[in-house]
């Protein structure tokens, strides 16, 4: 095991209060494999992937919970020790390579700097080594590259480049924060493809963090959901897909657009926002967007639990596929076509008002989306 | 100067039109060949005229000072010539001679070195100093920007000029008239420190939080590593464009100590003790007083046209990454 992670809480104190942007995350991850960590914007994802790292602005922010890399605790690492694990064991690919890139720097002493300082090479081993690395990361003409500066180079070739950057040290572990959004359609499954190249080729471990489960499904071993700062659901790649017990990680599935509907067929958006993470709501933090919510959703926080594959583990009260699940998921839908022919028929064709006023009212609350579901 | 105003306002009727065929081509090219596109564009609008014009004027009076001893034409500014006392200019004295019979165009070149080497020595000092302050409060932040920033806040408060004319008292010799070349560039320089302090972390605090930054820090590297390697190298071409206004700024300061007689004195010349010294006799001959005041006017003029049209074009860059 090369990582695990014990319930970790990363906060930020605000003027508007306490963001809990990760609450009680908890995963372990073997060399050589890959965890996709899914989720949309504001999920926590990319704030999990730095507290691991240990790379949080140092004012107005508490983490707690464990980190063991290597079978080391790193948690209460200083900056001062954390400078021969970062870089050297463990590297992250920033989601923008517009902004990850010094734009003064050219790009050769930018791949260098780290082999000269974690391995102690001199110079000309270091152009050599890095030389090798452009060429393996597939950069054309890497010794006219080497000269140059980040602005004459493509969004996809700086990618290239910043992944060239994290890998010059051979690290053991490498965190992925949206390798690919900053990207073009085309370009970003090259990127991915390259990413899975050289963690095969080296053996690394990969947390490739996302928000399309899309891009991890055919590249992560495991895959964790995330949702307002927690684990909603987590399982091997393969059962998630079959066997998916959140409504929030089916929701995700179904936004995916798919080249087999008719063209103009209705994105299946999910309605409404993630909670506000200063005072997150009471019971289930996916309730007020959820298609099966019930009363006690609304009450009681749903704990992970295991399902009965082992290593799936998921956070629902009324979870997809199972019976619960249906008799929720039709209760709803039914009390929802009620109400819309006695009083509101209009409202059936914007079930989205509810995300919208955020107040998880049972009465019509629950988005109608009987198509969604079963 | 009309010249130079004409010209910025065609470019920027121009500019629309740049912009429409570079979306044009954003949305017809590719990355690569964008960039091979927008780049050269930038460059063939140039620096304009205006800047080369006032980076020459800088260039030749520079020469004209340090080379002043070794060349054939600058006189010795403190032989005096009898018959020429108080005269306009003449092919023997190109600017005229003073009430001393003293060269006026020597005298201004040989002003320029105390004042050009007052005002440089004094940036630099400032900028060292007050960049380090200002470069470490931006990165390091907490209670120590706070010390460091109202520090530099109490400085500025202070009005400039009584400042100036404590401290040159203060650093000077007891006894001694004036300042010398020493304590002046000292004094000025201490004045310059906090605002080039205040620039240099402003310009740090919008680059400290910069991605490269923490990439730079995901890769263990050292603070004094990123201070260095990653945000120095950005915040250096900001301030050397403000540094050149600095000069000026601090050229004008010379001057008003000189004109108060609390600078560097007579008979070592600066621009602010030539103008004094033509002041009592300005409707008699009043080109010993306006001639030093044209140079210097027309220096801090291309001074303050030079770094502005590098902050603008600095400006541009970033906005172009």
């Amino acid at each position: 095991m090369i990582l695990e992670v014990q319930d970790l809480r990363t906060s930020f104190d605000t003027p508007a209060g306490t963001v809990r942007a990760v609450d009680g995350v908890s995963f372990a991850l073997d060399a050589g494999r890959t965890l996709g960590v899914v989720g949309e914007s504001g999920s926590g994802k990319t704030v999990l992937s730095r507290s691991i790292m240990n790379l949080l602005p140092r004012r107005g922010v508490t983490r707690s919970g464990r980190v063991r890399f290597q079978g080391r605790d790193i948690t209460d690492l200083g900056p001062k020790e954390m400078t021969s694990v970062w870089g050297a064991e463990m590297a992250m690919v920033f989601q923008d390579p517009m902004t990850s890139l010094n734009p003064v720097m050219r790009i050769g002493p930018q791949i260098t700097e780290s082999l000269r300082f974690h391995l102690g090479l001199s110079r000309p081993e270091a152009e050599r080594e890095a030389l090798a690395l452009l060429r393996s990361v597939n950069i054309p003409e890497p010794k006219r590259r080497f000269r140059e500066y980040p602005h004459q180079l493509s969004g996809g070739m700086r990618q290239r480049v910043t992944i060239a950057i994290a890998l010059a040290c051979s690290p053991s572990l490498l965190l992925a924060d949206e390798p690919t959004t900053a990207l073009d359609v085309t370009v970003q499954a090259q990127i991915l493809n390259l990413l899975a190249d050289q963690q095969a080729k080296r053996h690394m471990a990969m947390i490739l963090v996302t928000h399309d489960l899309g891009v991890v499904a055919g590249r992560a071993d495991e895959i964790a959901v995330m949702y307002a700062g927690r684990v909603v659901e987590k399982a091997p790649t393969e059962v998630l897909f079959r066997e998916m017990r959140h409504p929030y990680t089916e929701a995700l599935l179904a936004s995916i657009p798919r080249l087999e509907h008719r063209s103009h067929t209705r994105l299946q958006a999910i309605p409404g926002r993630p909670p506000d993470l200063v005072h997150p709501p009471a019971g289930c933090r996916f309730a007020p967007r959820c298609a099966s919510v019930q009363q006690r959703c609304l009450e009681e926080d749903p704990v992970l639990r295991a399902a009965e594959t082992t290593g799936h583990h998921y956070a629902c009260w009324y979870p997809v596929g199972t019976d619960e699940g249906r008799e929720a998921r039709e209760r709803n839908v039914a009390r929802d076509t009620a109400v819309h022919v006695a009083r509101r028929p209009a409202a059936r064709r914007r079930p989205r008002d509810i995300g919208v006023t955020g107040v998880p009212v049972l009465t019509d609350a629950a988005p109608a989306e009987p198509e969604g579901g079963e | 100067m009309s010249e130079l105003q004409s010209e910025s306002v065609t470019t920027r009727r121009e500019a629309p039109e740049t912009r429409e065929t570079r979306e044009e081509t954003v949305a017809a090219l590719s990355g690569d060949v964008l960039d091979a596109a927008v780049i050269p564009a930038i460059r063939r609008r140039g620096l304009g005229i205006g800047f080369w014009l006032a980076v020459g004027w800088l260039a030749v009076l520079v020469g004209l000072a340090v080379l002043a001893p070794v060349l054939p034409f600058v006189q010795d500014p403190a032989t005096l010539d009898p018959f020429a006392l108080r005269e306009g200019p003449t092919a023997d004295h190109w600017l005229g001679a003073d009430d001393g019979g003293r060269d006026v165009f020597a005298r201004i070149i040989y002003g320029g070195r105390v004042s050009l080497f007052i005002g440089v020595a004094s940036v630099t000092i400032g900028m060292t100093i007050g960049g380090f302050l200002g470069l470490t409060a931006g990165y390091f932040r907490g209670r120590y920007e706070r010390v460091v920033m109202s520090a530099m806040d109490t400085l500025l408060a202070f009005p400039a000029l009584v400042l100036a004319l404590a401290l040159v008292t203060f650093l000077s010799d007891p006894g001694e008239q004036g300042g010398s070349i020493t304590t002046v560039t000292l004094a000025l320089g201490i004045l310059a420190i906090p605002a080039l302090a205040r620039i240099t972390r402003a310009s740090t605090l919008t680059f400290a939080e910069r991605e490269f930054v923490t990439a730079a820090r995901s890769l263990g590297a050292s603070h004094r590593r990123i201070l260095t390697r990653e945000i120095l190298p950005n915040v250096v071409p900001p301030m050397l464009s403000f540094s050149l206004l600095a000069v000026a700024v601090v050229i004008v300061a010379e001057g008003a100590l000189s004109f108060l007689g609390l600078s560097v004195q007579a008979p070592q010349p600066t621009w602010g003790n030539l103008i004094a010294q033509g002041r009592p006799v300005l409707r008699e001959a009043p080109h010993i007083a306006l001639m030093p005041c044209a140079v210097m006017f027309v220096t801090l003029l291309s001074l303050n046209f030079a770094g502005d049209t590098l902050r603008r074009r600095f400006d541009v860059r970033e906005g172009l990454l």
